[in-house]
């Protein structure tokens, strides 16, 4: 079959779909929309349809990123538009098949928005809710559209026509494309793709490699989980472009374990471009032959690392090892390698499809295209946001995340993962591109975006960082192995109360030499979180360390909780709930916390009812309560 | 048990890179890497078996004693951290009376900590088996580890 033939039948099955006599239901069954609840709901439709006897057919898609919203489900009635439903339970699919599907009433309490021609009264227009609006979809924007297992659906909406119009240019031309593109890589650091093709390509060695970075080690973030699991085939034809270019036979996909779905659709998506001659001999009856294979992390940070990677993929210990050479040179098995991170792959087919000059009316003068963001934390609306770049934090953070949670006061926002930084409030308007964020401390890293509120503990975060990369440390050099240790005993002791003066300049001092001294990225950025906290909050470092107070409210062993008496009403839940037996009291007699047993689990202040709210967390201060219960006063 | 584990590995003979993906393999359908699969890969590989385990104690993936029926297992990402991951864990390790890297006596749970998910957007989450559970609470999760 011509590709033409292929993408005739495809396009012939996806109109048939749209045009189809009967609903459509799409249900968002991401690895995300599953975690909130999609499958009881998909079981929901399945046995309503059943019993009222309706016809319909149910999709699983990606996820189209509103997770806060999540179970997400769609649906199209013939001849009406798409209705989006938000925070879907079983109880709601009842609803919805009874009111929608049969009575015609399409529930504008329940929806989110609607997608495509034409409106319903009561209900907004999803792209233009303020959490979308300012949104650009080209690396998603057939995530929660097509069914991901299905290649006709890709095919249909103009996939892998990048790749046949790559085929018809000289790999000399598809670099200046990518290059004019000004496509930079999104694993972290930034790299021109196109100069990076060129090394590569200019190389000499057989056979050559590519490899696509699906390790997303990153803790917090899921950018590249997403569009694995939503648009497989949209990686896979950038892969095979880049393979084309730079003349690799073989190509492997590095995806952490910890993603099944993400392997499962990869894996599906191979088997049938098999099938479809877009993958093994002659692909396509050119004269381009490539073959792919997936590889399985096993759960190491480092092997994010390209060099990790590649001793990872060979079946050794995942260690780092200096550069040069670098993989275009001496890559696996020591032939020519070129590594990109999965949405890198992402936007090359894209680019391909739509042209390099439409890519690069995106972005700013030296980022340019657009950015995947997962948007979480503390903030209302979390989920995967893509954004062209230069767009600043308060935009992503207040117009499309909505803000903090619970309208708590904002502190700061960590970007780049356990290599980025920690920005304050003063950073919010500054636009997000590369150099913009290094130049504030921070880096734009993978796309992962944590916000913090009054109640993250600045400290504590450092901490966490630390504790991460000493944790996935793989040892081989020494400021690395033993410097991240000193930096975390230091943090450690600061929040535990037994911090000392001169403990910011001395992990400042260690910090220099780990970042200079280590053989790896995952050493030279490891200090970023530190410094950049010591930075922005050098405030919160001096009340862990000079009056032994947490102003968060979070390190353990500066907090205490007390129960206050002229509140207790003697009601005896937080009794009965503490799990170490630390609270006394009786029934109608004030209780009593002995903080020597206290082991600060925070469950009685959790559990105590809010009328009451007898409950309360301190640091550093004294609270004055009775050492005995006693009889709940009459007054109160 | 020989043979199971030869039948096990038949298919990777010959691949490049191998090792890892056998060991994946023989932990995917043992639970654990038995002293008699890493010394049956180490005959196939040709290779000491004091290697594989160089390799395999690297990664976090691999463990070598059994591991209980159920897996438990519970972030600590980022973003699980700053909405409350600790106390979760802190939960669950109190329910089941074990810390991360154990099993119960009974061998019903093993638990774990694992950096990120990638269902961040839900945070704090927790995953048994293949189930993923998303918004967490202490009180919810206990409720969860209930109905294993
Ligand atoms: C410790 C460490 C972890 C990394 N983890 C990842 C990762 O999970 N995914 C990724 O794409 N790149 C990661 N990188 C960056 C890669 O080394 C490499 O630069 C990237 O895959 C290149 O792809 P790009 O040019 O498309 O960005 C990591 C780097 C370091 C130092
Ligand atoms: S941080 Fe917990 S799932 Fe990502």
């Amino acid at each position: 079959m011509t590709f033409e033939q292929m993408q005739r039948r495809a396009i012939s099955e996806w109109e048939a779909l749209e045009q189809s006599s009967v609903p459509r239901i799409l249900v968002g069954a991401a690895t995300c929309g599953r975690a909130a609840g999609a499958g009881a709901v998909i079981e929901a439709l399945q046995t309503g349809l059943r019993q009222q006897g309706l016809e319909a057919t149910i999709t699983q898609v990606g996820c189209i990123g509103l997770c806060y919203a999540e179970p997400l489900v769609d649906i199209i009635k013939p001849s009406r538009p798409r209705i989006c439903y938000s925070n879907v339970t079983p109880q709601i699919v009842t609803q919805l098949i009874e009111d929608y599907l049969i009575k015609d009433d399409p529930r504008p309490d329940l929806a989110l928005g609607t997608i495509g021609d034409g409106s319903v009264e009561g209900i907004p227009k999803f792209f233009e809710l303020p959490v979308l609006k300012p949104q650009v979809r080209i690396i998603l924007r057939h995530c929660g559209f097509i069914d991901p297992t299905n290649i006709n659906h890709y095919l249909a909406n103009g996939g892998y026509s990048g790749l046949v119009k790559a085929l018809q240019m000289s790999p000399q031309e598809i670099i200046q494309e990518i290059k004019k593109s000004g496509l930079r890589g999104r694993g972290g650091a930034g790299f021109p793709t196109g100069q990076k093709w060129e090394f590569c390509r200019n190389a000499s060695g057989e056979p050559k490699y590519i490899v696509c970075n699906a390790d997303e080690g990153d803790p917090g973030a899921f950018m590249n989980r997403s569009l694995l699991e939503g648009d497989p085939h949209s990686v896979l034809e950038g892969m095979l472009i880049g393979a084309y270019t730079i003349g690799a036979s073989e190509g492997y996909i590095y995806c952490r374990a910890e993603y099944p779905l993400a392997l499962e659709r990869l894996d599906t998506a191979i088997k049938q471009m098999e099938t479809n001659n877009l993958l093994g001999d002659n692909i396509l009856g050119s004269h381009f032959s490539f073959h792919l294979k997936i590889k399985e992390g096993a759960g190491a940070f480092v092997c994010g690392e390209e060099t990790a990677l590649m001793a990872s993929v060979e079946g050794r210990r995942g260690m780092p090892r200096s550069r040069p050479p670098f993989p275009a040179n001496s890559g696996l098995w020591g032939k020519p390698t070129n590594i990109n991170n999965v949405e890198t792959w992402g936007s090359v087919a894209a680019i391909l499809q739509k042209g390099a000059e439409w890519y690069s009316g995106y972005g700013t003068e030296r980022s340019k295209g657009t950015k995947t963001f997962s948007l979480v934390g503390k903030v209302e609306r979390t989920g995967l946001i893509e954004v062209p770049l230069g767009i600043t934090l308060r935009e992503i953070i207040y117009n499309i995340g909505g803000g903090v949670v619970e309208g708590k006061q904002f502190k700061g926002v960590q970007t780049g993962g356990p290599s980025g930084g920690c920005l304050s409030s003063d950073f919010l308007d500054i636009p997000i591109d590369y150099e913009s964020l290094a130049r504030a401390g921070s880096i734009m890293g993978s796309g992962g975006m944590i916000v913090m509120d009054e109640n993250t503990c600045i400290v504590d975060t450092a901490h966490y960082f630390l504790d991460f990369v000493q944790r996935e440390s793989c040892g081989k050099c020494v400021p690395c192995r033993v410097g991240t240790r000193q930096m975390l005993d230091i943090l450690e002791r600061i929040t535990k109360g037994q911090g000392q003066p001169g403990d910011i300049e001395q992990l400042q001092r260690l910090a220099e030499t780990v970042r200079d001294g280590s053989l790896c990225a995952l050493g030279g950025t490891a200090p970023n979180p530190v410094l950049t906290t010591i930075r922005y909050f050098c405030n919160e470092y001096e009340a862990h360390i000079d009056q032994k107070r947490c102003p968060a409210l979070v390190c353990k062993e500066l907090i205490s909780y007390y129960i206050l008496p002229d509140k207790c009403q003697g009601c005896m839940i937080c009794l009965r709930n503490c799990p170490v037996e630390a609270i006394s009291g009786g029934k109608r007699m004030t209780h009593v916390i002995d903080q020597s047993k206290c082991t600060k689990c925070g469950t009685c202040l959790d559990v105590c009812p809010p009328r009451f709210n007898a409950v309360v967390k301190v640091s550093g201060e004294q609270v004055v309560v009775p050492q005995r219960p006693a009889a709940v006063s009459a007054s109160s | 048990m020989v043979e199971q584990i030869e039948n096990m590995l038949a298919s990777y003979k010959g691949e490049k890179g191998g090792l890892i993906p056998m060991l994946q393999k023989v932990q995917q359908r043992l639970g654990y890497l038995s002293p008699e699969a890493v010394s049956q890969i180490a005959k196939l590989l040709n290779i000491s078996e004091s290697e594989i385990f160089g390799v395999a104690s690297f990664y976090a993936q691999f463990r070598f004693t059994p591991s209980g029926e159920h897996s438990v297992k519970v972030c600590l990402g980022t973003a699980c951290h700053v909405r409350g991951g600790v106390r979760i864990l802190e939960t669950v390790e109190r329910e089941l009376n074990i810390v991360p890297g154990g099993t119960t006596q009974d061998y019903k749970f093993s638990l774990e900590r694992v950096a990120c998910f990638g269902c961040c957007a839900l945070a704090p989450v927790m995953v048994i088996d293949k189930e993923v559970y998303g918004r967490m609470a202490p009180a919810k999760a206990k409720q969860i580890l209930a109905e294993y």
